[in-house]
């Protein structure tokens, strides 16, 4: 008898212990989900905003901004369906094109159309009529070029996805892998565009046979195997063509000191692929009132003029101004590829799949 | 035994058991839980187990060849590590020479380094533009040699206080007494001292393969998209293609495995403990004498510079790249942008969670070792000795992804509070306080327990006034081991550490994550004050070190 107390006392002792750690940490945790008076936003790591920006938004709504950053684009994505019955925050940012299908199914979001979607241009509008998600900027996932390579090399840089794989172009770019990578899977799926359903697996068997090179992450494709950025030549990157961003040369400009007259590096625009990054009200959000006031502030003008040097991106809202370097060294492609996120859904991990076995094995 | 000793040792087993319920239950509300519960969302569809994905995910030939690469990388990552680090055990154990405190402290500093960190080091020394690329034009970074050997740098110290521990403690005269009798060198070694010596080098070993196996930062940031271990594998079917049924699979592989070795490792322990007569290590120590014994010691030092120091040093210089430490004095600036806060701020952030995590670490892993002390505890008790190793072998993303899907409810909401960082430390942490603290109580005389029992104290009183005193350095070894080890910790914590409280581990990471030199220099200038916090960790624990009868 006194044994079974002992035991069931012990028990208690731990599940008393278990319990105190729990209540020492909800009682200093949490703060913002649960009070009207903050609106949390959930995001990706490379979400950037300037801090009066979001002041005048905080100011003018009345509502505090808690932002938490949650890994990178697909990962903050996942970790956002993964806890979406109780969910981390009132929005989510940062689901793009590529991924939009996911994000969807899984009932990420719940209808919300914000004040000024009409502004919105109608190329980037995405699950009409039912207005679960929202664009709010777009970029291009385009090959760069390093310009002092080609010119040394008296050669021409590409200017398509055909160019590539011509033999005066062997060895020399760097990609990303498509299932780890968001402009890796972009840069795929801009092949798929472009060469169709049964075109694009012989196109990269062609690309791979000219030497493309391929490895996990964007930072390393563009800060290690480059030679035409800052990182790139400071790690002696030796692949004059990446795959990065339309908007990857106004950077080098614009974070070099001294501000160069014109830009290391350019772009190849016959290889460029369009995202749209959308936001929206996330089901179950605790605060909604908070986080439609949120999802109204991201689409005005004074939010969409403020991204471009942020997040390197460009505004979806139609006549929001962009920087002048923006406009100089890194104009929007002028004929991406696109492609409708309904065919993305139905083929992305079948193609994934493939394109894994055909490059990487 | 009288009878009422024989009641007073059964009050005692009573309350062991009782001591056994708080870790247990530790680690049902923050392991066993949260992994049953990323585990089950993979699996359970509508309520019902799909187990039939078991046999369709083993049937593709790509996580075939997952399986194939994660076992025999470990396979020869093991034998590579015991055929460097057995000639170190040899002479850190047998020989006295100036400098061996200091130096067995930072041989063990690789072993706490986070692995993001190893992974850069590693690239700095043989990747492109590295070291080694610059003298001869060597380029290591797209073969499986950089892991190997980074897994070697790694491991080092496992072999090192494992199997030297024990070396040191066996008694030289037995070897000594064949020699007289007429036995070779090697013959007397092969038949006195091998023998005593195997289960401790099989338990290296299998410490060995255990953490090649689960290897995840170093194939990650080494082994490029073609080559992925198990780890790696689990963490990309779930972080990036969210494919949770294929990661669920794949955990429970993993887990199978994993529990494979461990089993075994616990029955190579527990003969360790059994059959050997032990002698005071510093008894056996002696200044090398000769040609041989002077060479193989300055073989084994020149292994570690060029294995180990070498890596470090890498990460040291390229710290110090900027003109007056213009990388250090950037951590202190708040740029806005990768953090919320100044990078240094990380320092203390870690330092905190550390504490935190090492004092949840030590009262779980105390307590269980309490109740583990006795050998004839029976088969629950042993068994569960083992479970508690689970944690060094379960993918860190499971626990992270599992913390998040499990521990988010009243009244377990601990999501968003900082308490989940130290807890998910203290899982990593524990079995080092175990496997510290194990022996050392089990080497207590039972019949010093007994004479007080029979004297009338109480099982709390004999606790108190006799293991006590006598597993307190231990408990303060345990406790440093579970500080560095918490410090070091990367793959639970940069999952759920909060964005604004990052840790040094995490930090380094996310610099690295980000283009442009400073950012690069200040993850070098990070990881070096994190290499330097670990050491001086290390050393103090060396001078606490008096027996050496501990397992790490």
């Amino acid at each position: 008898m006194s044994n079974n107390l002992k035991r069931l006392t012990a028990v208690a002792v731990g599940l008393g212990m278990a319990g105190t750690l729990a209540a020492c940490g909800s009682s200093d945790g949490g703060q913002g989900s649960g009070d009207s008076k903050t609106v949390t936003l959930v995001s990706h790591d490379s979400w950037a905003a300037s801090k009066d920006v979001i002041a005048a938004f905080e100011k003018q709504s009345g509502y505090k901004v808690n932002v938490l950053k949650d890994g990178d684009a697909g990962q903050a994505v996942n970790k956002a369906i993964l806890t979406k019955d109780n969910p981390q925050g009132d929005v989510f940012f940062g689901v793009d094109n590529t991924l939009l299908s996911r994000a969807l199914d899984n009932g990420l979001f719940q209808p919300y159309e914000p004040k000024g979607a009409d502004r919105i241009a109608p190329e980037y509008r995405a699950d009409q009529g039912k207005h679960r998600v929202t664009p709010i900027d777009t970029g291009d996932i385009c090959v760069n070029y390093d310009k002092k390579y080609f010119a040394d090399h008296k050669l021409a840089p590409p200017r398509s996805f055909d160019d590539l794989v011509k033999p005066q172009y062997k060895n020399l770019l760097v990609t990303e892998n498509a299932s780890t990578s968001s402009p890796g899977l972009g840069f795929l799926l801009g092949t798929a565009a472009k060469y169709g359903d049964g075109g694009w697996a012989g196109y990269w068997k062609k690309l791979k046979a000219n030497g493309v090179k391929v490895v996990d992450g964007w930072e390393q494709a563009y800060n290690e195997e480059f030679s035409g950025s800052a990182g790139g030549k400071k790690a002696k990157g030796d692949r004059p063509l990446v795959v990065s961003y339309a908007s990857s040369p106004p950077v080098e400009v614009v974070y070099t000191d001294p501000k160069p007259s014109t830009a290391p590096t350019g772009v190849a625009q016959g290889t460029c692929f369009r995202q749209v990054e959308y936001a929206g009200l996330l089901s179950n959000a605790k605060n909604s009132k908070g986080g439609k006031a949120l999802l109204d502030f991201l689409i005005s003008e004074r939010f969409q003029e403020d991204m471009p040097l942020n997040m390197y991106v460009y505004p979806v809202r139609e006549g929001a101004q962009v920087p002048p370097e923006f406009v100089k060294y890194g104009p929007q492609a002028k004929d991406p590829e696109t492609m409708d996120p309904a065919k993305i859904a139905d083929n992305r991990d079948q193609w994934v799949k493939s394109w894994t076995s055909l490059v990487l094995k | 035994m009288t009878e009422a000793a024989v009641r007073k040792d059964r009050r005692g087993s009573a309350a062991r058991l009782g001591l056994i319920a708080v870790p247990v239950a530790f680690f049902a509300v923050f392991f066993a839980y949260p992994v049953a519960a990323i585990v089950a969302r993979g699996l359970k569809v509508d309520g019902v187990w799909q187990f039939g994905r078991l046999g369709e995910v083993l049937a593709q030939s790509d996580v075939r060849h997952v399986l194939w690469f994660t076992t025999w990388q470990a396979v020869v990552s093991t034998a590579l590590t015991l055929l460097v680090a057995l000639p170190g055990a040899y002479v850190f154990a047998r020989f006295d020479f100036r400098g061996k405190q200091v130096l067995r402290a930072v041989v063990t500093v690789p072993f706490v380094l986070p692995t993001v960190v190893v992974g850069t080091a590693f690239l700095a020394l043989v990747g492109r533009g590295g070291l080694l690329d610059e003298l001869w034009g060597v380029r290591l970074d797209t073969t499986v040699w950089a892991i190997l050997l980074a897994h070697v740098f790694f491991n080092y110290a496992v072999v090192v206080r494992t199997v030297g521990g024990l070396w040191a403690q066996l008694d030289p005269r037995q070897e000594e007494a064949a020699r007289m009798l007429g036995a070779s060198p090697l013959r007397a070694w092969r038949q006195v001292t091998l023998p005593a010596l195997a289960p401790a080098v099989a338990a290296a070993a299998l410490m060995v393969f255990l953490f090649t196996f689960t290897s995840f930062g170093v194939v990650q940031i080494l082994g490029g998209p073609t080559f992925s271990t198990l780890e790696v594998e689990i963490y990309r079917q779930t972080s990036e293609i969210f494919d949770l049924s294929t990661a669920a699979v794949l955990t429970l592989i993993q887990f199978v495995a994993v529990g494979a070795i461990l089993a075994l490792h616990a029955w190579t322990v527990r003969r360790r403990e059994s059959a050997l007569r032990l002698v005071d290590p510093s008894a056996t120590a002696r200044r090398p004498r000769g040609t041989g014994q002077w060479a193989l010691l300055g073989g084994v030092l020149g292994t570690v510079v060029v294995l180990l120091l070498l890596p470090l040093a890498v990460l040291v210089q390229r710290s110090l790249d900027a003109p007056g430490f213009g990388y250090y004095r950037a951590l202190t600036r708040d740029d806005g942008g990768v953090f919320l806060v100044a990078p240094i701020e990380a320092i203390g952030n870690s330092l905190e969670y550390a504490v935190a995590a090492t004092a949840i670490a030590v009262v779980i892993g105390g307590l269980a070792s309490v109740a583990l002390t006795r050998r004839d505890a029976g088969r629950f008790v042993r068994g569960f000795d083992a479970l508690l190793m689970l944690p060094l072998g379960v993918s860190a993303v499971t626990v992270g992804f599992g913390f998040l899907i499990a521990l988010d409810e009243p009244p377990l909401d601990l999501r968003a509070s900082w308490i989940l960082v130290p807890l998910a430390q203290a899982l990593v942490g524990v079995p080092f306080v175990v496997r510290t603290m194990l022996p050392v109580l089990r080497a207590v005389d039972v019949r010093l327990r007994e004479a007080a029992s029979v004297l009338g104290a109480s099982p709390w009183r004999v606790w108190r006034e006799v293991d006590l005193p006598m597993v307190r350095r231990a408990m303060l070894i345990a406790a440093g081991f579970a500080f560095a080890v918490s410090l070091g910790e990367f793959g639970a914590t940069v999952f759920i550490a909060r964005p604004d409280n990052p840790t040094l581990p995490v930090a380094v990471a996310r610099l690295l994550g980000r283009p442009g030199e400073l950012n690069y220099g200040q993850a070098m200038a990070l990881s070096t004050i994190l290499m330097v916090v670990c050491a001086v960790a290390l050393l103090v624990l060396e001078r606490l070190r008096t027996d050496r009868s501990g397992e790490f």
